[in-house]
């Protein structure tokens, strides 16, 4: 497959896109501790209308990619146990963090001192990840190992047939926290100008 | 509410200046969409943190298990630490916030959040260690997982890939149920502190007159 650049140059181009990924996060309001768990706790809906929109408008920019040759998919090979297991303990880190690891990042250049102590949590977490991987990987990631599936795959549903799906939900979604829901007061300072 | 002796950020001016500074959620989803084609078109490399992330701790674990050690583990030699553009992206991702947070202004020292301060108190030692504490389960997770919000929640979920989509929702539920827990409401505790955001819609600031003298000591005296 070829692409437009190099491998050497798209190497560089990594820390633009980074950049750009870091104002994004910050204007979004995502690298706000106070945003992120006012999401888990239904006061502020930021986070899910920043995923769901990218989801939606950068899978439908994609799908139109790979289909006209100018893509590849690169997709997580879905061994359910240690997905599911992993991403469990990962919302519970996630409200104790306050951020996630790419948030927690942009935070840390916000100024937020609990955001570094948070980061060299996630430096030791990876060392415990390494050192227990053997064990791991024989026995959580062997477990209902499905392979690198898609939904189409496993549903018969055509990719357009998805996005449509996905943005009626969205659509819907939006349209009940944007009329219905008001910001609670404790949450008044993550909200903010925030919707 | 200006504080002189209150660096920690626990302030809400702090709060509102950022949030002031913030473009439209969809917008920025709109835009981190877009970026999400280049990293498919241009660069075939998806959106990602944690990968680069757990790369780097390998580094941290040179100390005390040596060159070796780190060499012979199955994981790291699998990943190992390299300058590959998913570290530059991890780099380039704390540039542009620093960028961002510069241009608007509204960079701040914060110690305890507000949200965190009005459940547990101002605490900077507890915040500081219960943020180290989620850091080290959610990097677990997200290595076990194979991803994180980025390279799950939003790459993979993109892909409509069978791995991400069983991430995302089962870590919403997760966090919820945590958050559920992590902020019940508390007897007692809660009645002076929670009065602390207590939110005037009409001139649209935050009214601490009443509460401000009451907790001060417990806020700000960190």
């Amino acid at each position: 497959m070829n692409f437009p650049v190099s491998a050497e140059t798209a190497r560089w181009l990594a820390i633009p896109m980074g950049i750009a990924f870091g104002v994004l996060l910050h204007r979004g309001g995502v690298a706000n501790y106070n945003v992120i768990v006012n999401q888990f706790r239904f006061k502020d809906f930021t986070v899910l209308k920043v995923m769901f929109t990218a989801i939606i408008v950068g899978g439908i920019g994609v799908l139109l990619l790979k289909t006209t040759g100018h893509a590849q998919y690169h997709i997580k090979p879905a061994n359910m146990l240690g997905v599911s297991l992993g991403a469990a303990l990962f919302g519970v880190g996630m409200v104790l963090y306050g951020y996630c690891p790419g948030t927690g990042v942009a935070a840390i250049a916000t100024g937020s001192l609990h955001a570094l102590t948070g980061f060299v949590g996630m430096l030791l977490g990876g060392v415990l990840y390494a050192l227990s991987f053997a064990w791991v990987e024989a026995h959580i990631q062997k477990v209902a190992a499905l392979g690198k599936v898609r939904l189409p795959d496993i549903t018969g549903v055509p990719d357009w047939g998805w996005f449509v799906i996905l943005a009626a939900i969205a659509a819907v979604v939006f349209w009940l926290i944007e009329t219905k829901f008001k910001p609670a007061e404790s949450a008044a300072v993550s909200t903010g100008s925030g919707n | 509410m200006k504080k002189p002796n209150c660096p920690s950020g626990t302030g809400d001016d702090a709060d509102r200046a950022e949030a002031k500074a913030r473009w439209h959620p969809y917008l920025v989803g709109i835009g981190i969409g877009v970026l999400s084609w280049f990293a498919f078109g241009l660069v075939n490399q998806p959106l990602g943190i944690t990968t680069s992330l757990s790369a780097a701790s390998s580094v941290c674990a040179l100390p005390i298990m040596g060159s070796d050690g780190v060499a012979q583990n199955a994981y790291w030699a699998k990943t190992p630490f390299q300058w590959d553009g998913g570290m530059l992206f991890l780099v380039g991702t704390f540039l542009g916030s620093l960028l961002s947070v510069l241009v608007s202004r509204t960079f701040r020292w914060e110690k305890v959040p507000a949200t965190w301060a009005q459940q547990f108190g101002g605490s900077a030692p507890k915040r500081l260690l219960a943020a180290f504490l989620g850091g080290i389960i959610i990097m677990y997770g997200a290595r076990m997982a194979g991803g994180c919000t980025s390279g799950h929640g939003i790459s993979g979920s993109l892909q409509l890939a069978l791995s991400s989509w069983t991430f995302f929702l089962t870590m919403f539920g997760s966090g919820i149920l945590t958050a559920l827990i992590l902020f019940r409401k508390r007897a007692g505790a809660s009645s002076s502190l929670s009065d602390l955001a207590l939110f005037d819609r009409k001139s649209g600031v935050l009214d601490h007159r009443n509460t401000l003298a009451k907790n001060k000591n417990r806020l700000y005296a960190i």
